[in-house]
């Protein structure tokens, strides 16, 4: 079975965000960039699907600019077999990714595509969901593991409260969640060989995919400040200050 | 020389994400136990961090020295046992082989040295013979299709973890210099072969050195590196001066994370009303550290670019071991006064850096050796 997985760059984690002066967006220039560490979970779990022997190929795809393939060579060196960019230097928004990725599900016919549940920089939560609305495939998301058969998978879901199983009858989207696996480190021999590994580069209006934002982002602004902390000198103090001003209890 | 930028970009954040994530968080630790967890190895091992000079068609990575210093800043940045454990697989304990060994020698060493299944060793320096090493005592007699090796080899590190040793000792008793040494490569568990007590060292905890003992040990003629006596001093030197390179450059890694670690503490400490970071003299510190990082940083650069270019690197090696080594042991003494009373405890993890850098201004060549070297080079070119 085919697995296609979806690698997004964005931010790093580590990277503390700063709010461009105009208030139109978030500062990405000289900012360090990765896989949105949720597709890094995703690319984790085909790879251990083709360890097991489930899967046979694994293909990675990203969407943006080209240092897009940057994060390909990542999901690469990390074990996919080869890579698809799609480039584009428009804003894309998860609307656009999912029928980008329709498109690329409808030629590549994979069993199994695996997504984040979400972005680390937008946190939509949207994309997965669109792509098996567009295909008409079921869907299993925020997967904390993931028992794959011939024909269906078993999923055992993270949602408020607990933990849902469900079978999805494949081919299936899934989005995963944090706990699904701990992604392993590329080895550096791997990253080395990750360069030989092919990607194909093609762009959304090859596809058909008309990539025009739907919405449009009026102001970006960073979250307000929080005060400053105090120390309390004891144990009174604190429950003093947590009845009259925090009023929590 | 950087073959494809992209790539050595990606190993380096890889092994800084490493080192980060899984080395750092453990320094206390290894330090505390003396010792780096097996899962630890393991990992490196996977990570493929024992082969990174070793050659591709043997299994390693076959970095260039501009791409091995690269990787040698990241790893720097955290405790240097942990680059200890790697350290002689990449330079003094496989480096011998990589240059002068036999087609043979290299496939029966090379691969399991470059996935870390062994762990190789460089046995030069003796109780009597340091700072002079050619005037080694050790003796290899040959007898038959053997050599028989006796003496005694002291500080060597990775010894009590070794699968195999790097061995210079005397071939020609007549030749008490240079030219009467031959190198050899000699299986830890031979007979006449024994291994001292770990050695209670002063900081780098976790990294182990010990004797070893030749008595009466046999060795194959085969086991000759190159198959060729009296060549056994001129490796060591071409090991060395590729090893010390590598030093240098961790050294400027420490150095880095030392500064690091004194920005963050000047930064949040307050005193007289304001983070000491904003008095000069603090800054100052911090100014100088840098500067110096900074310049021992760019000699490595240059003089692992001069290795790769084929030039020849020995004065210019011995310039950066001696700048960065010093200028590591200036950052972490100063590092120790802007962190004030908590630099001198255990807890802010800066005292044991001060100890642990310590060491590299003393192996692999002392700092006064390395000014004997480069104005030899100096009076050397004077002679023309
Ligand atoms: C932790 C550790 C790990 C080591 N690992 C290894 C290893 O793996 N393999 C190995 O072979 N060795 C190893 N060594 C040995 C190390 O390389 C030597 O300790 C070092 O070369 C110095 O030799 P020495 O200790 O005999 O000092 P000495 O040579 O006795 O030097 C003592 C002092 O005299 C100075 N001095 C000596 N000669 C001169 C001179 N001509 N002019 C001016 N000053 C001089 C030195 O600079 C030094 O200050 C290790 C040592 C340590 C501490």
């Amino acid at each position: 079975m085919k697995v296609l997985v979806a690698v997004k760059r964005v931010v790093d984690y580590n990277v503390k965000i700063r709010v461009k002066s105009d208030n139109t967006g978030v500062e990405t220039a000289n900012v360090k960039m990765s896989m949105n560490p949720f597709d890094e979970i995703g690319v984790e779990e085909a790879v251990r699907l083709k360890e097991a022997g489930k899967a046979t190929e694994i293909v990675a795809v990203s969407m943006g600019p080209q240092a897009c393939q940057e994060t390909i060579r990542t999901a690469l060196a990390m074990g996919a077999d080869r890579g698809i960019l799609v480039l584009t230097d428009a804003e894309l928004q998860p609307l656009a990714v999912a029928k980008i990725l329709k498109v690329l599900c409808d030629k590549e016919q994979p069993g199994l595509v695996i997504l984040g549940k979400q972005a680390i920089d937008d946190d939509c939560n949207q994309t997965g969901q669109m792509l098996a609305a567009l295909l008409d495939w079921p869907q299993a998301t925020f997967a904390s593991k993931l028992e794959l058969g011939v024909s269906d998978a078993r999923v055992t879901r993270e949602i408020d409260g607990g933990l849902e199983t469900i079978t999805v009858t494949l081919p299936a989207v899934l989005t995963t969640d944090l706990r699904l696996n701990e992604p392993r480190y590329a080895s550096l021999p791997n990253i080395m060989k990750a360069k030989k590994k092919p990607i194909d580069t093609v762009d959304p209006a090859s596809l058909g995919v008309d990539v025009a934002p739907r919405l449009s982002t009026l102001k970006v602004n960073e979250p307000a400040k929080r005060q400053a902390g105090v120390k309390v000198a004891t144990v009174a103090d604190l429950v003093a200050k947590l009845k009259t001003e925090a009023k929590v209890i | 020389m950087i073959r494809d930028q992209e790539t050595l970009d990606s190993l380096a954040e890889t092994v800084a994400r490493f080192v980060a994530e899984r080395l750092v968080p453990n320094e206390a630790k290894i330090a505390d136990d003396d010792r780096v967890p097996d899962d630890i190895v393991a990992e490196m091992r996977a990570l493929g961090l024992f082969g990174l000079s070793i050659p591709e068609e043997y299994g390693g990575l076959g970095l260039t020295m501009e791409e091995e210093v690269r990787i040698a800043f990241e790893l720097g940045q955290t405790s240097p046992a942990f680059r200890s454990l790697i350290g002689t697989n990449n330079g003094i304990g496989s480096q011998g082989i990589v240059m002068d060994g036999t087609p043979e020698q290299k496939r029966r060493y090379l691969p399991r040295l470059a996935k870390g299944e062994i762990v190789g060793s460089f046995a030069l320096t003796e109780p009597e013979a340091g700072s002079d090493a050619a005037s080694l005592r050790t003796t290899a007699r040959r007898e038959g299709d053997h050599y028989v090796l006796n003496g005694t080899k002291r500080f060597i590190t990775n010894a009590p973890q070794a699968g195999v040793f790097t061995v210079m000792a005397r071939t020609n008793p007549a030749d008490k210099g240079p030219g009467g040494i031959s190198a050899f490569l000699v299986d830890a568990g031979l007979s006449g072969l024994s291994i001292g007590k770990p050695d209670k060292k002063m900081g780098q905890k976790g990294a182990h050195t010990a004797d070893v003992v030749f008595d009466q040990c046999k060795v194959p003629a085969s086991a000759l590196i190159g198959g060729v006596e009296g060549q056994g001093f001129k490796t060591a030197m071409k090991v060395l001066d590729r090893g010390r390179l590598h030093i240098s450059a961790v050294c400027v890694g420490v150095a880095q994370r030392l500064i690091r670690e004194m920005v963050t503490y000047a930064s949040n400490r307050v005193q007289f009303g304001k983070p000491i970071a904003q008095f000069q003299l603090v800054q100052a510190m911090m100014a100088d550290s840098q500067a110096e990082c900074y310049g021992a940083r760019c000699m490595v650069e240059e003089t692992a670019r001069r290795r790769d270019r084929g030039l020849p690197i020995t004065v210019e090696v011995a310039c950066s071991k001696m700048m960065a080594s010093e200028m590591v042991g200036r950052v972490a003494d100063r590092a120790v006064q802007v962190f004030g009373g908590a630099g001198y405890i255990a807890d802010y993890g800066i005292e044991r850096f001060y100890r642990d850098v310590r060491l590299f201004r003393l192996y692999e060549g002392t700092t006064q050796i390395q000014q004997l070297v480069i104005a030899r080079g100096l009076l050397d070119a004077a002679k023309g």
